[in-house]
Formats: C-alpha cells, structure tokens, sequence
C-alpha cells in the first residue's frame, strides 16, 4: 500500500474516509455479534430486540460505503493499489453486512428458545458462547489487519478460521448425542445449531475480509486456494 | 525480450541513448520492445524522455545539427538499425508515420493532403492515387465524411475531422509503424474518444507507439505500457499489470497521481 500523499488532497480526504466509514462498521458489526452472544448466554429478550434493531444501521451503512467507493471510481478513475483499496473495501462491506445480518440470526434463535421457555440444554451454552467470543475476536482482528494493512495479521486470521471451524463441528457432534438421547430436545438442539451455525459463518466472513488485506496490499488473490491447489 | 510473447517483435530499441546539441542526455540506455499489431504507450512527466523516443523512430531529431543517438533501434522483420549512418531518413518516414499533437493538415485540399506522401514517393498513376486516397480515408474513419467534397480546403474540417485526416495522411504511404504524440490533448471529449477508437482499429494494420499525458487514455487504448522518468525507462509492462499492480513504487506514484 502506498502511503505517500496524493496531489489532490481531495482524493486522500476520500481514501481516507472511505477506510474510517469501514472501521465504524466494523465497529458496528462486532459490537452486534457481542450483544447477541451476551443474549445467547443471558436469554436477555431486551437485547435481542436491540440487536435486531440495530441491523438496520449496518444494513444502511453498506450502503453508504457502497456509494461512496463508486463516487470514487467514477470521479477519479483509481489505478493500482487505490484501485484494489476500492475494489476490496466494496467487497468487504457485503462481507460486514452479511457479519451483521448473522448476528440478527442469533438473536432471532434466541428469541425463538426463549418463547418455548427455560431449556436444560442452555447449560450448553458455555461451549457456543465461547465460539461466539472467538469469532468477535477473530473479526476484530481482521478489521485491525484492515486498518493497518497488515498482511501477516491478516494470514493469521485465515489460519485461525480453520480453529473455528473444528470448534464448530465438535458442538455439533456434541449436539447430536444430545438429540439421540431425548427427541424431545430436537426442536432446540436445531435452534443451538442454527446459533453456532450463524457464528461459524462469522468466522468465514472474517477470513474473506483479511483475503482482501492481502489483495490490497500486495495486489495477490489468495481466495480459493486449498492444500491442493496453491498459488 | 524474445520470450513467448504471442505478438512478434516489430521494433526493438537497444540501449538507446540520446543527446540534445551534443550535451543534454535525454534518454540513458533504454530498452524496449515495440510488438507488432500492439499498441505501445509511453508515459510520464513532462520532460521524462518520452517524446524524445518517439522522435528517434523517424529520425526527427536529424533536423537539428548536434543531435547524436547511441544504441540502436531494429526495425522489424529485416532487422534494420533506423539509427545507421547508412539509412535515409526519407526511407524510414515512409515505413514510419508520425501524428502530432496539434492537427497540422498542409494548405490543400483533402485529397491532396492524403496523396502527398505518395507524391513525394513518385506515384502519379490518377486511378493508384484515388485507390490509396479512398483506402488511407477509410482507415481513418473519415471517408463516409468527406467523400462528396475531397477538393474542399483540409481547414474546412474540424478538430477532429483535420486530426484523422493526419492519420490518413500518415496511412496512405502503408507504413508499419504510426507514431502518435499527444495525439488528442487539442481535441475535446467526443473527437478524442473517436480518434481513441481509430486507434484500437488500426492495430490491425500497423503497430502503433503513441505519447499520451493522459494517463486514462493509456489505459484504454493500450496493450503495452512504459512509464519514463528523467531519460530512464522506469518500467514496462502489460498495461493491465502496470495499472492494477506495477511493480515499481515510481510507477505507482505517478499513475495514482502522488507526489514522488
């Protein structure tokens, strides 16, 4: 990334707040998941209203940020590493949004066990409350990476994503005794694993974001590439 | 740079320096390839070198005593140095056209203003001239406009219409390579996306060099891109690697428009 100044100051003034616009959803965003973990774990209705409400705010900011980057593109024609810059921040907002509508997801799944009243299986709750600690981390760190164009905070994130992802199937393991044992857990042991589900997603978003940090900063497409396809 | 590049080499400058009166060295050893049927850009500041480049494919700065060239420009596919003590620069502004800046149509009218060059070559058969005229016309894009008034003064035309009667003026003599120096910096928006796509059309026919200070216009019009800076060849390179990611950080700077 290319941190001399333009000649048009103008055009420094939008980079740099089209890059602060990302950071406040980012903000934004981790704060969701955060309230609709603490939901998760307190079976607080308060919050999950909140957390509902607030998706709004995020859904209106991708937006903004949206337009902003086409503004962008179409006054000053951007090439090089202001070019990818553009290009990824569009991408990463739609990465942010979908963060955003995840949280909305739990906290709707929330709602849902607590209109069928206290349930045994919330003592499950430690294990996927701590996924969703983990996964409000990991986006954090993406959105750090972000902010510094750090590449090797932004490889560490998509390593740490693979964590998530064992976590996640472990739960669902775990889950799954649970139902063979009682069927009459089934309905919320579904709704436990649309919860983890929504926050193993996070973990994916995350990754994508600090894909996009590589690809700003040394212009390298690194989605896509596995064990047996390299680059 | 004879690697396995799917456009044949058409011109290839090796090590070419260049001196204004002797002293000034205006170009430090640069070389570059020209591809055949590509089109070539050179970019960068005022006074980095680059139309000063371009003039020595047509041996322009022999017009001026002191002048002296180091290195060599090879010609394609006979592999002629345009820069030989035993080539007539004549010759090598048959094979090489150049447009300028500034549409410079001579006093006459249309048609003589296409036919010149081959006049000058000795061409006086009536039906070969109109031929080559009508041909060099419709290369330009500028037949279907003045085909009724081809006695008409070329001053009558417009910007636009004066600046591709240039070009087939240029064409009419069937040279391998046009050079263009800020071909569209006097014309305005319409005229200049009009000569833009000529440009993408005729790569069919020649290879193409052209100086452009608009660096968008590079963009959209070129296969090659080199970016010069005080004399030197900075780097070079597929235009979509130089303006999505170059690889030199002066590159960078000058094509995102910072301060170096």
């Amino acid at each position: 990334m290319n941190e001399n100044a333009h000649i048009s100051q103008l055009f420094d003034q939008e980079l740099e707040r089209l890059r602060t616009s990302v950071l406040q959803m980012g903000g934004m965003v981790e704060a969701q998941i955060s309230l609709a973990t603490d939901a998760y774990i307190d079976a607080d209705m308060a919050i999950v209203n909140t957390v509902v409400e607030n998706d709004k705010r995020v859904n209106e900011l991708e937006k903004a940020i949206d337009d902003d980057c086409i503004h962008i593109v179409a006054k000053r024609q951007p090439t090089a590493s202001d070019l990818r810059l553009i290009m990824s921040v569009s991408k990463i907002v739609t990465d942010l949004e979908r963060v955003g509508d995840e949280a909305k997801k739990i906290a709707k799944g929330v709602r849902r066990i607590c209109e069928r009243g206290p349930m045994s299986m919330l003592s499950n709750a430690t294990n996927v409350a701590h996924l969703g600690k983990e996964a409000t981390e990991l986006l954090r760190r993406a959105l750090d990476a972000f902010a510094r164009l750090d590449c090797e905070a932004a490889t560490a994130v998509i390593r740490d994503d693979e964590n998530l992802d064992r976590e996640f199937k472990a739960i669902v393991r775990q889950l799954v005794t649970y139902m063979m044992e009682d069927p009459r857990t089934i309905s919320g042991v579904l709704d436990v694993i649309t919860i983890a589900r929504a926050i193993e997603r996070i973990g994916d978003h995350a990754k994508n974001v600090a894909e996009q940090v590589v690809y700003i900063v040394e212009g390298r497409d690194i989605r896509h590439l596995d064990k047996e396809n390299p680059a | 740079m004879q690697n396995q590049h799917p456009h044949p080499l058409k011109a290839e400058a090796r090590n070419l320096s260049f001196y204004y009166g002797g002293e000034v060295k205006a170009l430090k050893g640069i070389s570059m390839p020209i591809y055949e049927h590509q089109v070539t850009a050179l970019i960068g500041p005022s006074g980095c070198g680059k139309s000063t480049f371009l003039r020595c494919f047509n041996r322009m700065h022999d017009l001026y005593p002191g002048n002296r060239y180091e290195g060599e420009i090879a010609f394609l596919p006979d592999n002629t140095n345009l820069l030989g003590a035993d080539v007539d620069p004549i010759e090598v502004r048959m094979r090489i056209g150049m447009v300028f800046q500034k549409p410079n149509p001579f006093p006459k009218s249309i048609y003589e203003n296409v036919a010149y060059g081959l006049r000058v070559r000795g061409e006086r058969n009536r039906r070969m001239l109109d031929d080559k005229v009508e041909h060099a016309l419709k290369g330009a894009a500028l037949w279907e406009e003045v085909k009724d008034r081809l006695n008409d003064l070329a001053f009558n035309l417009s910007g636009g219409q004066q600046q591709r009667l240039c070009i087939a003026r240029a064409l009419a003599t069937d040279p391998e390579l046009l050079l263009f120096d800020e071909p569209t910096s006097a014309l305005d928006p319409i005229a200049t996306a009009s000569i833009e796509e000529l440009v993408h059309e005729l790569k069919k026919r020649v290879s193409i060099l052209i100086v452009t200070h608009n660096m968008q216009q590079a963009a959209r019009v070129s296969d090659h891109t080199a970016y010069m800076y005080l004399g030197d060849l900075i780097e070079f390179g597929k235009t979509d690697d130089i303006f999505i990611k170059p690889k030199d950080k002066r590159t960078e700077d000058y094509i995102t428009g910072r301060m170096g």
